[in-house]
């Protein structure tokens, strides 16, 4: 009896260690958990890209269902998910811009020239929001509900195979109306 | 001009070249990465600064803290680490709002909470799980140990030799068996 349990012993902590070890793979270590989660978009109060003399704040959000993309014209990234989110707001889909640590005449031309898929672009050079939201690399897309609170995170580009499996369901969810609770 | 104020003009000028290069080589040196010069309203912060940018870690370069790294987001938040302390914030509200906005993972040291008590608390139950390994092990030779030695000393003792015969009787009896199951199985065959 008891040098079966000394044989099996060390079984069990290995099948146990495997199980843990198991869940990790293929986990991003890079992908951080995203501390603002379920919480609303931070106060904030910030020009328009496009227009100097206009300014932005977290009640701008509230509405609808909205995605906020976080970009700069220094990220390469960025240039590779832009065609897709063009697709995407001609579909309807709300996505609001925050360019972030950037030069305004830059991002300026990159929109001239790649189109411009957002509602309105915040200006933030000097990644104030970006930092208030967590952001620790360009780009991530948030999906931010009717009532201006952080649903989703995704940091990295965004494509169909991103947008169909996770983003769309959850727009779809969000764009229920339900009461605030 | 003359020649010697020739000669010293051309000192002069490779005196400013090389003046000119020691300056950008110690601007460019790696060394330099990663300071930034902040001024401390009092010694006691800039002691406290040192030690929180060394518990915070940088989220896009994860293996360094925010003091080793040059990554524009640890910048970002040393400037914010000296900000709020110069504000008068104490220690764990300066990591509480890193916390908030980069998550548990910015720590170096993570909460004591239900979530991290197999971080905390593992490497002790290993330690005592081994220990107590260690323990039955040690008790177990020690009392074979105990047997063998009892052996030695009285070898005459009648019940424990009775016990051994007996034993040596049976093994004698299993190997019996077994060949004669043997052999019953070649007639079969």
């Amino acid at each position: 009896m008891n040098k079966r349990l000394v044989f099996l012993t060390p079984l069990v902590i290995a099948l146990g260690l495997g199980l843990i070890l198991y869940t990790a793979i293929g986990k991003d270590p890079t992908k951080l958990e995203t501390a603002r989660l379920n919480d609303p978009i931070p106060a904030f109060n910030l020009k328009s890209l496009t227009d100097k003399s206009q300014a932005f704040t977290e009640k701008d959000f509230t509405g609808k269902v909205s995605l906020l993309n976080v970009w700069a014209t220094w990220c390469p990234s960025c240039r590779v998910e832009h065609s897709y989110l063009n697709t995407l707001a001609e579909q309807g889909v709300r996505i609001i811009g925050l360019n972030y640590k950037d030069e305004r005449d830059a991002a300026l031309t990159w929109l001239k020239k790649l189109g411009n898929p957002y509602e309105f672009v915040i200006y933030d050079p000097h990644g104030k929001l970006g930092f208030d939201l967590g952001v620790y690399g360009a780009p991530e897309t948030y999906v931010v509900d009717q009532y201006g609170i952080v649903r989703y995170r995704h940091v990295g580009v965004v494509d169909d195979k991103v947008w169909s499996k996770t983003i769309k369901p959850l727009v779809a969810k969000y764009s229920v109306l339900i009461p605030k609770s | 001009m003359t020649r010697n104020e020739k000669l010293s003009i051309k000192i002069q000028t490779s005196l400013g070249v090389l003046f000119f290069m020691m300056v950008l080589a110690l601007t460019s040196s790696p060394l330099l990465a990663g300071i930034d010069l902040y001024e401390f309203s009092n010694e006691d912060n800039e002691v406290r600064y040192k030690t929180l940018i060394r518990e915070l870690r940088c989220p896009k370069c994860q293996n360094q803290d925010i003091a080793d790294s040059n990554s524009p987001i640890s910048s970002d938040m040393r400037r914010e680490v000296h900000r709020l302390l110069e504000e008068g914030q104490d220690n764990s509200s300066i990591v509480g709002f890193m916390v908030d906005r980069f998550g548990e993972f910015v720590h170096y040291k993570p909460q004591v909470k239900p979530a991290t008590y197999l971080l905390w608390y593992g490497p002790w139950l290993l330690l005592i799980l081994g220990v107590v390994v260690i323990c039955i092990i040690a008790g177990r030779r020690a009392s074979k140990k105990n047997k063998q030695r009892l052996g030695v000393i009285a070898p005459y003792d009648s019940g424990d030799k009775k016990k051994r015969d007996n034993d040596s009787k049976s093994d004698v009896l299993d190997q019996h068996e077994q060949v004669e199951q043997l052999l019953s199985r070649f007639k079969d065959d």
